[in-house]
């Protein structure tokens, strides 16, 4: 057994264990819950340990038969791409657990349910990134959504039901175009060289143009709602706004990355042609992502919907350097989607402990934060700076990498996206002004700043966001050799600089 | 004709057995009338067995014959459970699928 | 190219200063703005010393650099943050950590009623840190590091007391004026890389020659963008005026001394774009003009003593960006118009902040009047100051602004004679604002309706401002003398070696210069001899009225951008809310609606699902006969 699948699997194993605890016990719960979490993101981190990064292969392989009728295995393997997002993944965990502590005593069920849920979910985020076999990756693509369907419906604030009903048929409906195309894949692989579900095998299919496309689109849509990418947008500000913070930063931390990374692993590697066919239209729709999720931002009452539309901003400009075809805009974006986990959780996490100690998101409600909780604003401004992508922060880098990556191929669509940065200032800083600065609002005299559990919480993510932003190499070493790969093999070159050629 | 005539035979059992699980309201008579279809098909079976040559049909009937054996017992348990409680052997009165 | 380790010092103490003062909180409330002070000097000292070590080299070997590390390497784009200190950046070095220092001991009292004092020298601290790298970064990447992070400084230092709505206002409307000009500069390094495959500046000015002049064009405007937001430039000057909510010694080092003169730097630097790009380059001289007499319009209305010197800013500001886009030997005199302007800008803003002081924090120059003889060494160093900046010979300003004058004029035909008369202008309108702050001030009857009689400031306040006005007296003759500053950024920005023609000789143009001076003068004393109302006058002719509203800058701006902004979120919001989501509750209503017409079949009764079991079981029988058949 590989020790990605021993990673994969601990937290299945936490859960079950976790059952074994008396429902009254919450405390125990929640500690078991973080001492489990720790331990696997500590042996992710040993996944990082032992990965070698001058190879492209997938690595930490395993592949057991699982249905042998349709040649289907549990196939599991990490390249640099899924390593980066795993250890994104299994970093966010622990700290949203400790971050929010308290987040599952109100709700519908148990809190044991809840961290039940939570470790569950940590499985299938790991999977999910991990499977290399179609069908695999398609069983963990949907089970995800049963505990992130049961986290938002069970524990979230008003409205939570049918915020959670619309996440989950939306995404269903995404689900099933993609398995309609998986099963056109999986049919097409068994006239070519043998029935298989197998990712590199499939990659080597010769398919017709038309139907190409077809399949294409199948996927295409499914990671572009997950993503989510205008137009497909609109269950995202709705599920942020009735899931708790812990949940939210999970659905917009590592999620949304599912629909990301699925279209550099699936669309690009197993439809290159149609890729370069959609290009133009993609990158059209990204571009409008950027502007639009920016200027729904700006109109925000509410502070989950605004980092919700900011994070739809942010995911135009992943998917706009991901199919900027560049090996800058490839490992840009892949960067980006670090990052973007890292600076979103920060802000759904402050946010979170604002509304919690408030009662209340809507932005107005709160003013001259700074004053009364200087750590709390000063965290939710660093935060925000990372999320407007101040050079010397994590956003900085990767949007730039994407920005230049898309300029070399797109000029146009990299103006018009750096226009977004303009707008970014401003949907960062409106609410900053609003919530921290300004005379302290009657109601939030008396708000507490954040007790030392909250610091140790939020103290590693700060702290990941301004080394990232110096020193972004060791990720950016990961990341490069996967994209540039992904790049040649989707029949492409960087441009060459004018004075070169 | 000799043969034909068992299934003429067998889709007029049938049509009054489903005749009858439609109109009456008596859940005796109901779970009687399905016994009479499922009886329709055994003749079917055993016929169209007759007809073929082989065993299969004759096989496949025995399996009927089981399947309604246990049928019976789950359904006379439930027609008799729901007797008790609602004092009365109508199907009308058992109306729950609604909601 | 030789190396140094001390590069990195220089950036890495204010920074890591700044942290420390920032993360220790209260417990650093007592010693904090010493430690601020400390760093600061000692940047100043490897300044110094770094300069000395540099003169003492052969004029080829001045240059040093240091790689930190491998900062963003993907594909064929790889930025080191290194560090690149030459003969221009130690220019810089110097001004900002030496007036950085003076202006770090004078806050040290300035500031010393403010509870928040230590907060207040972790920001300086940052913006001396960033300011750094700016000037020191290597490529337009690592400028562009700096160039951010001087606004973030500068966003925190303008809504320090952001207690009030209006200062936060003023932070945010900096940052983001600083952000569209932003745009610029990213996008012209997105180009840089797109033409040159290399941000660095030794590799784009190695292989210049071989890029086509539409790209260099299009760097060069949008770098010219970039200036504009970071140096108040027109169109994106609005911001500097509602900046001066910030506290005095910010004024006086950002929006005075160093960071709004990042533009001027930034041009400077790019000098073999510019040079190859003459669109871009008279692109440049056009914004440098109209902002100099911009500036100067705006300055001569304003009542708050520190809009009017931000005025007087921006516009001599404008004079740097003119001579910046004169070409080759042009560049030389924006930098020492910069250096001396850097020493008497921020030694006015402090005597102005100096008699703020004394005055309860009042700025409008109408409470004002005869505080001279109460203060009569803000009065001296401030006279200095006025004196430099009106360009009296010998003092600082008249040999930088001379030269200007001489380069334009030597530009010769209509360019010369417009650019010529465009800075005459300015000197006369300089000359005319700065006597009117001045006899407002310092003389004529006082206006200020209490009884208190304002106070000299403390010594820790008296003694920056007088360093800084011997600088203001004596730098431009000694950046001047035997053409030093020339031929020590020669390496640098490369004068071309043929000298101009000189169309008038250097003393006529002196002298021309002194005479439109001295008109200013003369009229702004007929103007305000005598009783002065401490009201500002109501029936004022359009041309004040509208450079009291800076010339409608603000009103432009909102009716532009503001407001349909405003209507575009407002539109989307309803589009998003009725089009594209109502899409999607439209499938679910439908769905919704078809469920409760077909639940009426649901009955409940057994029969009737038997009865449609019957049915589909007849239809499908129907249908396979109907098929075979």
């Amino acid at each position: 057994m590989s020790l990605l699948t021993l990673v994969g699997a601990l937290p299945l194993l936490g859960a079950a264990l976790i059952y074994l605890i008396p429902n009254k016990n919450t405390e125990l719960v929640k500690k078991f819950a973080l001492l489990v979490t720790t331990l696997v993101a500590v042996a992710s981190i040993f996944l990082a340990i032992g990965f070698d990064k001058s190879v492209t292969t997938m690595q930490f392989t395993q592949s057991n038969s699982w249905i042998s009728a349709f040649n289907i295995n549990f196939a599991v393997g990490i390249d640099g791409i899924s390593l980066v997002l795993i250890l994104l993944s299994t970093i966010l965990v622990p700290i949203v657990v400790l971050a929010t502590w308290h987040e599952s005593d109100g709700g519908r069920w148990s809190v044991k349910t809840f961290y039940v849920l939570i470790l569950i979910l940590e499985t299938m985020m790991i999977g999910v990134f991990a499977a290399t076999d179609l069908f695999l990756f398609y069983v963990f693509f949907e089970a995800m959504l049963i505990p992130v369907y049961f986290l938002i419906g069970g524990y979230g604030s008003a409205n939570r039901s049918a915020a959670a009903v619309k996440f989950l048929l939306y995404s269903l409906f995404g689900g099933l175009l993609m398995l309609a195309s998986i099963i056109g894949v999986y049919v097409i692989s068994g006239n070519q060289i043998g029935a298989t579900f197998d990712l590199t095998q499939l990659a080597t299919l010769e398919i017709d143009n038309q139907t190409e496309n077809f399949l294409f689109l199948g996927f295409f849509i499914a990671f572009a709602i997950k993503a989510p990418l205008w137009p497909f947008h609109t269950w995202l500000p709705d599920a942020a706004k009735a899931a708790t913070p812990g949940t939210s930063v999970l659905l917009l931390g590592v999620l949304d990355k599912v629909g990301t990374y699925g279209m550099i692993r699936f669309c690009i590697e197993l439809f290159p042609d149609a890729s370069k066919t959609f290009t133009p239209l993609i990158i059209t729709l990204a571009v409008i992502s950027i502007i639009y999720g920016a200027f729904m931002a700006i109109g925000q009452k509410d502070i989950k919907g605004l980092i919700a539309f900011t994070s739809i901003s942010h995911f135009g400009f992943i998917t706009m350097g991901i199919f900027a075809m560049t090996t800058q805009g490839m490992s840009g974006s892949n960067l980006y989607m670090v990052n973007h986990g890292f600076s979103t959780a920060a802000l759904f996490l402050i946010a979170g402990w604002m509304m919690a100690r408030r009662n209340s998101s809507i932005i107005s409600d709160f003013g001259g934060l700074q004053r009364v909780t200087p750590v709390m604003a000063w965290s939710f401004f660093i935060a925000g700076l990372s999320g407007l992508a101040l050079p010397g922060l994590a956003s900085f880098v990767s949007e730039f990498l994407v920005l230049v990556g898309t300029y070399t191929r797109y000029p146009v669509a990299a103006i018009i996206g750096t226009l977004g940065i303009i707008l970014a200032a401003l949907y960062i800083l409106i609410p900053i002004q609003k919530t921290l600065h300004g005379p302290v609002t009657p109601g939030n005299e008396k708000m507490t700043d954040l007790n030392l559990r909250e610091k140790i919480a939020i103290a590693p993510v700060i702290a990941i966001i301004v080394v990232m932003g110096f020193y972004p190499k060791p990720v950016l070493d990961l990341i490069n050799p996967t994209s540039e790969k992904v790049v040649t093999n989707a029949g492409f070159t960087d441009p060459v600089a004018e004075v070169n050629k | 004709m000799a043969v034909a005539n068992y299934l003429y035979l067998s889709a007029i059992l049938f049509t009054i057995g489903a005749i009858g699980v439609v109109v009456r309201r008596n859940s005796i008579v109901v779970f009687m009338c399905i016994e009479l279809m499922l009886n329709a098909a055994n003749l079917a079976f055993v016929t169209f067995a007759r007809i073929n040559g082989n065993l299969e049909g004759q096989v496949v009937a025995f399996f009927t014959m089981v399947v309604a054996a246990c049928e019976v017992v789950v359904g006379l348990a439930i027609i008799v459970t729901i007797y008790r409680s609602r004092r009365s052997a109508s199907v009308d009165d058992a109306s729950l699928l609604k909601r | 190219m030789q190396t140094s380790e001390n590069l990195l010092w220089l950036i890495a103490l204010p920074l890591f200063s700044s942290a420390i003062l920032l993360l220790a909180g209260k417990r650093a409330n007592s010693w904090g703005h010493i430690m601020g002070t400390i760093v600061s000097a000692s940047t100043f000292t490897i300044g110094i010393i770094e300069f000395f070590a540099m003169q003492s080299r052969s004029e080829e070997n001045r240059a040093v650099t240091q790689k930190i590390f491998t900062w963003i390497s993907v594909g064929s784009f790889n930025v080191d943050a290194s560090l690149l200190l030459d003969q221009l950046s130690i220019c810089f070095v110097l001004l900002i950590t030496g007036v950085g220092t003076l202006i770090h001991v004078y806050s040290i009292a300035y500031m010393s009623h403010d509870l928040d004092r230590r907060r207040f020298f972790a920001y300086l601290n940052l913006f001396i840190a960033s300011m750094l790298l700016l000037v020191l970064g290597d490529s337009y990447l690592n400028l562009y590091v700096g160039w951010e992070g001087v606004g973030l400084a500068s966003y925190l230092l303008i809504g320090f007391w952001n207690e009030k709505p209006a200062y936060a206002t003023a932070a945010k409307k900096a940052f983001v004026a600083n952000r569209v000009g932003d745009v610029g500069l990213s996008l012209a390094i997105m180009i840089s890389f797109a033409t040159f495959g290399d941000v660095s500046f030794s590799g784009m000015k190695d292989s210049v020659d071989q890029a086509s002049s539409t790209q260099l064009t299009a760097i060069g405007l949008m770098l010219l963008l970039a200036a504009c937001g970071k140096s108040a430039q027109f169109p994106l000057q609005s911001w500097l005026g509602d900046a001066m909510a910030g506290p005095t010694p910010v004024s006086a080092l950002i929006h005075a001394a160093t960071m709004v003169t990042a533009g001027v730097y930034l041009i400077t630097r790019s000098n073999f774009v510019f040079d190859a790009a003459p669109i871009a380059q008279l692109m440049v001289l056009i914004v440098g003009g109209v902002t100099l007499l911009f500036g100067a319009i705006i300055g001569m209305a304003k009542d708050d003593i520190k809009k009017a010197l931000a005025a007087s800013t921006m516009s001599q500001i404008g004079y740097m960006i003119l001579a910046t886009g004169l070409g080759p030997i042009g560049y030389a005199f924006a930098i020492m118009h910069l250096l001396t302007h850097g020493f008497f800008k921020a030694s006015m803003f402090l005597g102005a902040g100096s008699v703020m002081h004394g005055m309860k924090d009042e700025v409008n120059m109408r409470k004002y009047g005869g505080i001279g003889k109460f203060m009569p060494i803000t009065f001296l160093t401030f006279g200095l100051g006025y004196l430099a900046i009106i360009g009296v010979p010998p003092f600082a300003g008249f040999y930088s602004k001379d030269k200007i004058i001489e380069t334009a004029l030597n530009e010769g035909g209509i360019k010369g004679l417009i650019l010529g008369s465009a800075t005459l202008l300015g000197a006369m309108i300089t000359a005319f604002y700065m006597t009117r702050v001045v006899i407002l001030t310092f003389f004529g009857n006082e206006r200020w309706g209490h009884k208190d009689e304002p106070h000299e400031s403390p010594a820790l306040m008296l003694v920056p401002i007088g360093l800084l006005s011997v600088g203001s007296v004596a730098s431009g003759y000694l950046l001047y003398k035997g053409d030093w500053l020339v031929h020590w950024l020669e390496p640098v920005v490369n004068p071309l070696k043929v000298h101009h023609k000189e169309l008038l000789p250097p003393i006529v143009v002196s002298i021309m210069a002194v005479a439109v001076v001295l008109i200013g003068v003369s009229i702004a004393v007929l103007k305000y001899r005598g009783e002065q109302s401490d009201k500002a006058p109501e029936r004022v002719s359009v041309f004040t009225r509208a450079a009291r509203k800076d010339l409608f800058q603000d009103n432009f701006n909102e009716a532009t951008f503001m407001r349909p902004g405003q209507s575009v979120v407002k539109n989307l919001l309803n589009i998003d809310y009725l089009l594209i989501d109502g899409l999607v509750r439209g499938v679910g209503s439908v769905s919704l609606n078809a469920g409760n017409k077909l639940r009426v079949i649901q009955n409940g009764y057994v029969r009737s699902y038997a009865l449609l079991m019957v049915v589909g079981a007849l239809a499908l029988i129907a249908t396979i006969w109907v098929v075979t058949a």
